[in-house]
């Protein structure tokens, strides 16, 4: 097993109601996979699905990326507020 | 919209000049700077900047960038002052209320520095307009608070060609970059497709700390002078997160989309579209299709005086809840909802309001999906039941 660190950030904290959290995932694990776990996880988290992005040790992640042992995972929503 | 005729203050045609004795002492900090010295102060001087927003992050680059002497600053707006807009945006006072802000910034910055021209547009931007606002300017900053002007800021800036400073902010955290293809990605690139309005709450609805734009408006306006100087590493290909209550920083890493539909390989927007409908989403469509039930706040005074049996159900925050509530409404926050159905008794009608209007169109959908059938919005939700019917409850 690998162990990921995800870290949330503005609506997507308030809708994982957590602004951090460690998960065990499979050795083939991708960003894919990652974002149907987190949303098995979080429900609340559906509604903005398609919209989240995934940064992988602060890289944007396109498409589906190969997750690492260790990998930091940032979820970002579109803000628009100013 | 027809074309806003552009109001000039400030003298005539300021450009790459030389300095005024007095701009020379105005600018002395600058000036011994080698970074910008006399050769990046007269950069400033001749810079066309366009702001779009005069409000929380408009308000800390209005004011950074007319003191910095930004030669020609353009700034669009066309809301006016309220009370519930001084907790952050700085750039007006309480002399102001009521008053355009446009208007009241222009008397800002012109206090601020005399030196430079500033042109207000008291005007939405739309797509009928934006290309001929931006085309004059060499920089455009997004500070705007809503979705559709934030895709129609992109697709026109991307279209002319135009460097944006973008900043964005939600509660605690804020978002900056430059957009500025082919060197780095555009806005869509990041984000395609606008998400569905319910699902992102705008700063009247989920709150904003008020310091928060001050520090990003601040960061677009150092970006702004960068791009302009010619100097340092601009955040091109580069997003910056900025988290307050962690008071962190991150970047982030970002890439052109060669599928991006506006800056790709391949766009398929080539002129400006309908971004009202294009960031409607389902809400909109359920709306056209006449499905939503709202009732007006003086049909629901008018239904409660007859003594009807109505349920009214408040799904705001019970922060919100203690600073006003309608007399006899129940309590249960938008995102306890999913959790408390069982508490509401789905053979009553239902009256179900926010603040404004989005968390109880996201909770009518709730409902309607838990099987509820009698359910209406309440529209214009609490703020339009303190202006119409209740005054003694303080807006907020
Ligand atoms: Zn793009």
């Amino acid at each position: 097993m690998i162990r990921v660190t995800v870290i949330f950030f503005a609506r997507a904290r308030d809708l994982a109601g957590t602004e951090k959290a460690v998960f065990e995932l499979s050795p083939d694990a991708t960003t894919s996979l990652m974002m149907q776990v987190l949303v098995d996880r979080y429900p609340a988290l559906r509604e903005l699905q398609d919209h989240l992005r995934l940064a992988v040790n602060r890289s944007y992640a396109a498409g589906t990326a190969a997750l690492r042992d260790g990998d930091e995972v940032a979820v970002i929503p579109p803000v628009s507020g100013g | 919209m027809k074309q806003p005729a552009p109001d000039h203050t400030g003298p005539d045609a300021p450009s790459g000049r030389d300095l005024s004795t007095q701009e020379v002492a105005r600018y002395s900090r600058h000036l011994v700077l080698p970074e910008v010295a006399m050769e990046g102060q007269k950069r400033l001087k001749a810079a066309r900047v366009l702001l779009i927003g005069a409000g929380g992050l408009g308000s800390p680059l209005g004011l950074y960038l007319a003191a910095a002497g930004v030669g020609h600053l353009g700034i669009v707006d066309f809301d006016v002052v309220e009370l519930s807009n001084l907790q952050r945006q700085v750039l007006h006072g309480t002399r102001d209320l009521g008053r355009k802000k446009t208007a009241s910034a222009s008397d800002r910055l012109r206090d601020m520095n005399p030196e430079i021209e500033i042109t207000t547009y008291e005007a939405q931007v739309t797509s009928a307009n934006a290309l001929d606002l931006i085309r004059p300017y060499d920089i455009v900053i997004d500070g705007t608070d809503n979705f559709p002007t934030r895709y129609l800021v992109n697709d026109a800036c991307v279209l002319l060609g135009k460097p944006n400073v973008y900043g964005s902010i939600f509660r605690f955290h804020g978002q900056v970059s430059v957009f500025s293809p082919p060197a780095g990605p555009c806005y869509r690139c990041l984000y395609p497709e606008p998400p569905p309005p319910e699902s992102v709450p705008s700063c009247a609805e989920a709150g904003v700390l008020g310091v928060l734009p001050g520090v990003i408006g601040s960061l677009q306006a150092t970006e702004a002078i960068k791009l302009i100087l010619g100097k340092g590493d601009p955040l091109i290909g580069r997003l910056l997160l900025y988290d307050a209550l962690e008071m962190q920083f991150r970047e982030v890493k970002i890439h052109r989309d060669p599928h991006c539909p506006v800056c790709g390989e391949s766009p398929s927007i080539t002129k400006l579209i309908d971004y009202e409908e294009f960031c409607a989403g389902p809400a909109k469509a359920r709306a056209t299709a006449g499905m939503p039930a709202e009732i007006t706040v003086e049909e629901l005074k008018a239904r409660l005086d007859r003594g009807d049996d109505v349920d009214i159900l408040d799904v705001r925050n019970a922060e919100e809840w203690i600073l006003c509530h309608i007399d006899g409404a129940t309590l249960i926050p938008l995102t306890e909802l999913p959790a408390r159905f069982k508490e509401l008794d789905a053979g009553r009608e239902i009256v179900v309001h926010c603040k404004t209007g989005v968390r109880s169109a996201k909770a009518m959908t709730l409902l309607l999906g838990a099987g509820f059938r009698n359910v209406k919005v309440l529209r214009g939700g609490i703020t339009a039941w303190a202006q119409k019917i209740d005054r003694t409850l303080s807006g907020y």
